[in-house]
């Protein structure tokens, strides 16, 4: 069993860091959009098995967040964002490192187990005895509801616009709305909590999760491969993600 | 003042402007970083009126039912000297400490959709108080009625407990004792009360997004707005910032030179 340190070690700055000495941990720091931490965390969990030399340090956050992290210098070797629109922060630099979609989400109509509401599709949701909350337009997770239910030609009748994806299936879980629309990756995230309902794929919204290598170490590569790998697939898939 | 004891303040001094400087220093960084001439034309913006004109409503009504129903409160705390009162004080302060979203998670378990008392309400009548200005008021109410209730006591503990007497030996009954003896002398800790309750409740922001949600309109008051600009336009959200820092100061000035003393 080998001690590793705090991991705030060198390694990680992608100018080919020496060979670790024995008892040594490389490590890799991954900033992760927040709904794609937890398959992350379980394939870096994964990879430091079969590469006991390699530590994966996972840091979460919004998008915007981490991609403002980035710019500020923070170290990184890998950015993982929910869709490609925070990567415009990225400084000119990092906006030319190779970028590959790791993993794809779509949206659902999340309700209680019990679906009060008899909810069966969008169409549903501009009842006005139907209480609908969606994340705020200025969110990812709003901007796609909204995309979807204006594919649809639905007027959902919300009650609120919530904060975040967080607050919204919390709303859903307590019962006090009939229906949310979320990521399937919200609702698979929930384990049971929340009933899902497919959205019709022509009215549905893709989110891509692009991933950017900021350091071309053999570490940072490595793990790079392994987030886009065949063997990733069923990880991504068990925590509702699709692949691109 | 000797020299030797205007040495010995130093200190206290020192401290005292650091205090100071944590709190106006954020203040005074808002009013220098806003775009004043593009000012009005970001108040134009179409989250502004309806989120202020919420508001206004919203803390006026909190502030009228703080008043109505904080003062008998307030009054029999003061004069009872029962251990239940000590209960009473007790749950009626908590919300001072409690963590606003803590207070909206507790206010969706007692009059939310599947609460003690919100079910059997939707039951009976069909009516749901969450995501309507109604919750907007009662999650404001939870929170500024505390302040309300302790700043009106220790006014009312500070009226002298004979003007009662003899107002009852004249044969005032209790309801009349406390109108037109309690009510005017408590008058300045009322107004105080009053002002302290408005401000939190123009404040409140925890308890109002978890329980009455955040929509254009029905529920999203001037902080809520505030939030949500940060995150598409914060130029919107400075500005609106420093409508709230204005209104405030001028409201709690206005009442200082009235009434707090």
């Amino acid at each position: 069993m080998m001690v590793s340190g705090c991991g705030i070690r060198g390694g990680s700055d992608g100018s080919g860091a020496p060979t670790p000495a024995p008892g040594d941990r490389t490590t890799v720091t991954v900033l992760v959009a927040a709904s794609a931490v937890a398959p992350v965390q379980q394939l870096a969990t994964a990879f430091e098995a079969s590469h006991p030399t390699v530590s994966v340090r996972i840091s979460g956050g919004s998008s915007t967040t981490l991609v403002a992290q980035v710019a500020a210098g923070a170290p990184a070797d890998l950015v993982v964002t929910a869709g490609d629109a925070a990567l415009a922060g990225l400084p000119p630099a990092a906006r030319a490192r190779p970028t590959v979609v790791v993993a794809t989400n779509i949206l659902e109509i999340a309700t209680p187990p019990t679906n009060p509401a008899a909810i069966a599709g969008l169409a549903d949701l501009a009842s006005p005895s139907v209480k609908v909350v969606a994340c705020v337009s200025s969110a990812p997770c709003g901007s796609a509801a909204d995309a979807a239910l204006a594919k649809a030609g639905v007027t959902a009748h919300f009650v609120s616009r919530e904060l975040d994806a967080r607050a919204t299936l919390a709303k859903v879980r307590l019962g006090e709305v009939d229906a949310a629309i979320v990521y399937r990756s919200d609702v698979v995230g929930s384990g049971g909590a929340v009933h899902g309902m497919p959205i019709a794929s022509e009215h549905n919204v893709t989110l891509a999760y692009p991933l950017v290598r900021l350091s071309d170490s053999p570490e940072a590569t490595a793990f790079a491969a392994a987030l886009s790998g065949v063997d990733a697939r069923s990880v991504w898939a068990a925590a509702g993600f699709g692949m691109p | 003042m000797t020299a030797r004891s205007q040495r010995g303040r130093l200190p206290l001094v020192a401290l005292a402007t650091l205090g100071v400087a944590l709190v106006g220093l954020p203040l005074v960084a808002l009013l220098l970083r806003v775009d004043w001439p593009g000012l009005p034309a970001r108040l134009a913006s179409p989250l502004v009126w309806p989120a202020v004109r919420l508001s206004l409503v919203t803390t006026a009504v909190t502030t009228l039912l703080a008043v109505v129903l904080g003062t008998p409160l307030a009054w029999l705390l003061a004069r009872s000297r029962s251990r239940w009162a000590g209960w009473v004080r007790a749950v009626v302060t908590v919300p001072l400490v409690l963590p606003p979203v803590v207070g909206g998670v507790a206010l969706l378990m007692a009059y939310g959709r599947n609460g003690i008392v919100g079910m059997p309400v939707a039951h009976l009548f069909g009516l749901s108080v969450p995501f309507t200005p109604v919750a907007v008021v009662v999650a404001q109410t939870f929170v500024s009625l505390p302040f309300y209730v302790v700043a009106v006591e220790g006014a009312m503990r500070s009226v002298d407990g004979r003007y009662d007497q003899v107002a009852a030996t004249l044969g005032a009954g209790p309801l009349r004792v406390f109108t037109r003896v309690a009510v005017p002398l408590a008058w300045p800790g009322i107004a105080a009360g009053a002002a302290l309750a408005w401000a939190r409740a123009l404040g409140e922001f925890g308890a109002t997004i978890t329980f009455a949600g955040n929509f254009t309109g029905t529920t999203q008051t001037a902080p809520l707005a505030v939030y949500v600009a940060l995150d598409s336009d914060p130029e919107v959200a400075l500005a609106l910032s420093v409508v709230l820092l204005v209104v405030c100061v001028a409201v709690l000035g206005l009442l200082r030179g009235r009434w707090l003393r």
